[in-house]
C-alpha cells in the first residue's frame, strides 16, 4: 500500500457576490479539480459559497510572527496616516 | 529568547518565552499556527483535536447502521445529511490538527492501530430506530455542550473549526429530538421503544463529559491554557439540568433513581456514573470497540486503490500538460 499522502490544499470561499474570498480551512486532494469538488462537499454544504479558490498549501508563503515587532514597526510611529491625527474646526462640515 | 518588559515605568521584568505565551493566553489573544507555543501545549492540542476528529469519523458508524433501515425517505435523507456532516466535522478537525504539524496519515494510522482514542459513546450499539433519536438528542446534545465553549478555545484554527461544527450540530440535535417526539406521540410500542432507548443511552451520555474532575489530571493545565473553559463535572451538571425537563416534556423517565431537584443549588442532584464501565470501554472492552475499528480499517484499506489511482491520474495529467507546454 502506498504511503503517499494526497497534497494539502488551502480553501478560500466567496460567500456571496461582491465579497472577497476568505480562507476557510484546508483539505487533501490529488489535484486542483478534486480539491474544488471536495471543498464544495466539505465547506459549502449549506450554501456558504458562490465561488471557491484552492491553492496548494506548499505555495503559500507567510510572514514570520516572531519578527512581527520589527516587521510592522514602520507603521507604528506614523499616526499622521490616520484621519484622526488632524484637527478639523467644528464649523467645517463634510470632511 | 528574552524580552524586556517595563512595568510601572521602573521595574524591568524579563519574561521567558513560556511566560510571554501564558500572558497572551491570559489576555485572551488567540494562538495561531506559526506562533511560538510550548511543546506540551502543541501535544495536548494534537491529542485533543485528533481524538475529536476520530470521534466524528467513528461517530458515522452507529448511524450508518440505520441509513438503509430508516422508516421513511424523509428520515433517510436527513440521516444521510447528518452522517455527511459528521464526515465534514472530522475533516475540519483533522485540518486544524495539521496546522500543528500532525500528519493526516499518521493520525489515521494511530486511530487504526488503537493507539489514539475516540469518544467511548460510539462503542455502544444502535439497536432500534429510537437509538437514532437518542444519538441526536442526547449524544449530540452533550457534544454541543462540550463544543460551544470550544468556539472560544485559545488555539485559533481549532476555535474556527468549532464555530463551523456548532452551526451544524444544532440541526443534529433537533432532528434527534423530533424522532423521539414522534415516537413518544405514537403507539404504546413506539413510546416504549423511546423509553428503552433513553434507558440505554442516558448513562453512557453522561460519561461523554469524561472522568470526574478529581480524577482528571489534565483539566487544570487545559483550563490554564484556555483550551478548556469548563470542567467535566460542570458540563455534566449543565447537561442534566438541560435534559431532564426535555425528557419530562416527552413523557419519558430518566433512568436514575437518585435524580432529584435541588432547590438550593438550582440544579439536579443525580446518581453516580458507573466509572468501572467507563474505564472498561475506554480500555477497549466495550460492546462495539472491535467492530468499529474493524469497519474503519476495512474502509481505509479498501479505499487504498482509489487514493493511489487518483494520485496516478493527477500525475499523468500533469505530465501530459507539461509535454503540451514544451511542444507549444
Amino acid at each position: 500500500m502506498s504511503q503517499k499522502e494526497w497534497p494539502l490544499w488551502e480553501v478560500f470561499i466567496r460567500s456571496k457576490q461582491g465579497l472577497d474570498h476568505k480562507h476557510v480551512g484546508s483539505l487533501h486532494a490529488a489535484d486542483a479539480e478534486m480539491a474544488i469538488q471536495n471543498a464544495r462537499d466539505v465547506y459549502t454544504r449549506r450554501l456558504e459559497g458562490v465561488s471557491i479558490w484552492v491553492v496548494e498549501s506548499k505555495h503559500v508563503h507567510a510572514s514570520n510572527p516572531d519578527d512581527s515587532a520589527a516587521f510592522y514597526e514602520p507603521a507604528n510611529d506614523k499616526i499622521y496616516r490616520h484621519p484622526t491625527f488632524y484637527q478639523v474646526p467644528d464649523s467645517i462640515k463634510h470632511m | 529568547m528574552l524580552v524586556k518588559l517595563c512595568l510601572r515605568g521602573m521595574e524591568t521584568l524579563e519574561l521567558t518565552q513560556e511566560e510571554q505565551f501564558q500572558a497572551r493566553i491570559d489576555a485572551d489573544v488567540r494562538i495561531e499556527p506559526k506562533d511560538w507555543m510550548p511543546d506540551a501545549y502543541r501535544k495536548t492540542l494534537i491529542r485533543q483535536i485528533s481524538q475529536h476528529a476520530h470521534s466524528e469519523l467513528v461517530g458515522m458508524l452507529p448511524e450508518g447502521n440505520w441509513i438503509t433501515r430508516a422508516p421513511s425517505l424523509k428520515r433517510k435523507s436527513i440521516l444521510l445529511a447528518k452522517v455527511q456532516d459528521e464526515a465534514g466535522h472530522g475533516l475540519y478537525l483533522y485540518s486544524a490538527a495539521e496546522t500543528l504539524g500532525a500528519s493526516r496519515d499518521q493520525m489515521l494510522a494511530d486511530l487504526h492501530s488503537g493507539k489514539a482514542k475516540y469518544s467511548s459513546i460510539f462503542n455502544y450499539p444502535t439497536l432500534s430506530w429510537a437509538d437514532m433519536g437518542c444519538v441526536g438528542w442526547l449524544v449530540d446534545g452533550a457534544a454541543i455542550l462540550n463544543q460551544v465553549p470550544l468556539c472560544r478555545t485559545s488555539y485559533g484554527p481549532y476555535a474556527r473549526a468549532m464555530v463551523r461544527v456548532c452551526k451544524e450540530e444544532s440541526f443534529h440535535q433537533r432532528q434527534g429530538f423530533e424522532i423521539m417526539q414522534t415516537l413518544c406521540e405514537g403507539s404504546p410500542e413506539q413510546k416504549a421503544m423511546a423509553q428503552e432507548g433513553l434507558n440505554r443511552w442516558w448513562w453512557p451520555t453522561l460519561m461523554m463529559f469524561g472522568p470526574k474532575d478529581s480524577e482528571s489530571p489534565n483539566t487544570a493545565q487545559s483550563m490554564n491554557w484556555r483550551i478548556k473553559r469548563f470542567t467535566n463535572d460542570e458540563l455534566r451538571q449543565k447537561f442534566v439540568d438541560m435534559m431532564v425537563p426535555q425528557a419530562e416534556f416527552l413523557g419519558l423517565t430518566v433512568p436514575d433513581p437518585n435524580l432529584k431537584w435541588n432547590e438550593a443549588k438550582q440544579g439536579y442532584d443525580f446518581g453516580d456514573v458507573d466509572w468501572e464501565e467507563f474505564w472498561n470501554v475506554v480500555k477497549g472492552n466495550g460492546l462495539c470497540n472491535q467492530e468499529r475499528l474493524q469497519a474503519r480499517v476495512q474502509a481505509h484499506e479498501e479505499g487504498a486503490w482509489v487514493r493511489e489511482a487518483a494520485l496516478a491520474h493527477a500525475e499523468k495529467r500533469k505530465q501530459r500538460e507539461e509535454a503540451k507546454a514544451v511542444a507549444a
